[in-house]
């Protein structure tokens, strides 16, 4: 029987540092394992003892793709916890916010840094040169994003307008209405961008996933809803620590989160969708329909479309938000401070953020605990994994390779946040 | 001869990665048109279609002693990505500036200045090699500013 290993050292065009190591006996997985050896870098520890009101700012520090999804479940978590009730102004502007994260980081992965695997091309550099009108395109979307974020929360990177209970300053009203001919622009060109991506060939390829995110009766969920999952949970976020769980497995410095029963569940853009399909727009419900989609999808390689739905919905609803935007005031909500424990759940744009901590009757922080994304997704990612290894045995080294790397990208990981990356290694016996 | 727009590209939190940052920051205190850049290198390419004249400060991780000083004109051919390690998302500088060239995206004028990074563990703090190497890059910069 022959012998391989496929070993990839470090994966390319993903967030932080990570590794891909597989070991094959004939046609049998005899090892897979999804490495992260990003360092650990003990935030929920450093929380301790700090001002409840800092946690959004030093969180957003997780990430410099999704700091709006850390400030707004940090937000969220010391709100519950300091009893602080915010407007619906508010929460509107911070729904336009967040919006602007999702388009800037759906755009980037999609367009700059999953989409060249669909074109033979191994690099963000290539993809300029066989698809320019894209990659321009791709671009402009990409800034559309960064200036929301840039307008609403002061700067596109580490915002520095938001704060417990609201924001610093409510944009001047002239400075949101300048957004709007672009958002409108960002609708059609979201939409030709996803209907482009369409025409790839993707792997056959079928996950039996348990979908998991967010729920809102009214919206697409963003920034809040209840947690629902495909298998007929509907659970309040505070609930969250009763039906999930982390645990640490010896090759990974990320925490792999499982259901309470020891099953993988998926987050992220595949969830979201099969769980609300309903609430998308007409206009983004078309655009599926045109690019072959139906009401779930469960071929992970699919799932740059799905993202390009997103896109185009997160500038549909950032451009309702911001026609109907006046400034307000008082741009934040306080309360007295108060010992309590607080839960804040978000949709960041790789799935479910949770955020939950203690707070003393000192305003101080007692305990933290953050779950992001790529921790809840990486035993799915291993599943998906020995799945597409199975399925594409018959491929040469590096080609089975290359395909292990599309499954992984197919996720968008951020392993970088997940740590609080790749190299794969197959090994043939 | 317009003077140049410096632009510090780096983490000010992960030690010499900050390299950038404090060069941009120096030569924005004495007046000179700098600023820092975070986040993803599409950033840049925004950069690149409002200023004709960029110099981009940044510290490169290549094995060669700590403090090294790299001067690539990016007009002159692709920049090597193996160089500039800075990146969220894998698209760090040299993926920008080969994007950019390209869409036929360039500005008139690129010039990149790399030093040698000795550590990129979390800290504020330049290691003693590159903290030299950057004043002298600096003083150098402050006299030549348009090279």
């Amino acid at each position: 029987m022959t012998s391989r290993i496929l070993q990839v050292d470090a994966l390319a065009r993903v967030e932080g540092e990570g590794a891909l190591y597989v070991k094959l006996d004939g046609e049998r997985i005899e090892k897979l394992e999804f490495r992260i050896f990003e360092p650990p870098r003990f935030f929920e520890a450093l929380l301790a003892g700090r001002d409840a009101h800092e946690a959004p700012d030093i969180t957003s520090r997780i990430c410099g793709i999704c700091p709006i999804a850390y400030i707004m479940s940090a937000s969220h978590a010391v709100e519950a916890a300091q009893g602080i009730e915010v407007t619906q102004e508010i929460r509107d502007l911070r729904r336009m916010l967040y919006c602007g994260e999702w388009i800037q980081s759906h755009v980037l992965h999609a367009a700059m840094l999953h989409a060249p695997d669909f074109l033979n091309l191994h690099d963000a550099m290539a993809i300029a040169q066989v698809e320019p009108d894209l990659v321009r395109t791709a671009l402009r979307l990409k800034k559309l994003g960064n200036s929301l974020m840039e307008v609403i929360g002061g700067r596109a990177v580490h915002p520095v307008n938001t704060r417990i209970g609201g924001f610093y300053k409510a944009p001047d009203a002239s400075a949101i209405a300048a957004l709007i001919p672009e958002l409108e622009w960002g609708v059609q060109a979201a939409r030709e961008v996803a209907l482009g991506f369409a025409k790839f060939t993707f792997p056959e390829d079928e996950g039996d996933y348990v979908f998991v995110s967010l729920t809102h009766p009214d919206l697409y969920p963003i920034t809040e809803g209840r947690i629902m999952s495909s298998a007929g949970l509907d659970i309040d976020i505070t609930e969250f620590p009763d039906h999930f769980f982390e645990t640490h497995v010896a090759r990974s410095n990320a925490l792999h989160g499982h259901m309470k029963d020891g099953t993988p569940y998926l987050v992220g853009p595949l969830a979201r969708y099969a769980n609300n399909y309903d609430r998308l727009s007409e206009g983004c419900k078309e655009t599926a329909e045109a690019a072959g989609l139906g009401r779930v999808v469960s071929n992970p390689f699919q799932s740059i479309l799905v993202r390009m739905i997103e896109v185009q919905y997160a500038i549909e609803d950032a451009l309702r938000l911001a026609r109907a935007y006046q400034p307000f005031q008082p741009s934040f909500s306080d309360a007295p401070l108060r010992e309590g424990q607080g839960h804040g759940a978000t949709e960041a744009p790789r799935g479910i953020c949770y955020h939950h901590y203690s707070v003393g009757a000192d305003g101080r922080i007692r305990t933290a605990q953050i779950v992001p994304p790529t921790s809840q997704n990486q035993p799915q990612i291993e599943v998906d994994l020995t799945r597409v290894v199975q399925k594409f045995m018959h491929l040469d080294d590096d080609a089975l390779r290359w395909r292990c790397e599309q499954t992984i990208r197919n996720y968008d990981p951020c392993i970088s946040c997940a740590t609080h990356f790749l190299k794969l290694t197959v090994e043939r016996d | 001869m317009t003077r140049p727009l410096f632009v510090g590209v780096g983490n000010s939190y992960r030690s010499d990665d900050g390299v950038g940052p404090w060069l941009a920051q120096a030569l924005a205190k004495a007046g000179r048109g700098a600023q820092v850049h975070g986040g993803d290198g599409t950033g840049l390419i925004d950069l690149f279609g409002q200023h004709s004249d960029l110099v981009i400060l940044d510290a490169t991780l290549s094995g060669r002693p700590a403090g090294t000083l790299t001067r690539i004109d990016a007009m002159d051919g692709p920049v090597p990505a193996e160089l500039f390690h800075y990146s969220t998302h894998r698209f760090g500088v040299a993926e920008a500036i080969e994007t950019a060239r390209a869409l036929g995206m360039l500005p008139e004028r690129l010039v990149l200045y790399g030093i040698e990074g000795a550590s990129f563990a979390a800290g504020c703090d330049l290691s003693d090699p590159v903290a030299r190497a950057a004043q002298d890059l600096l003083e150098t910069l402050m006299t030549r500013p348009a090279d």
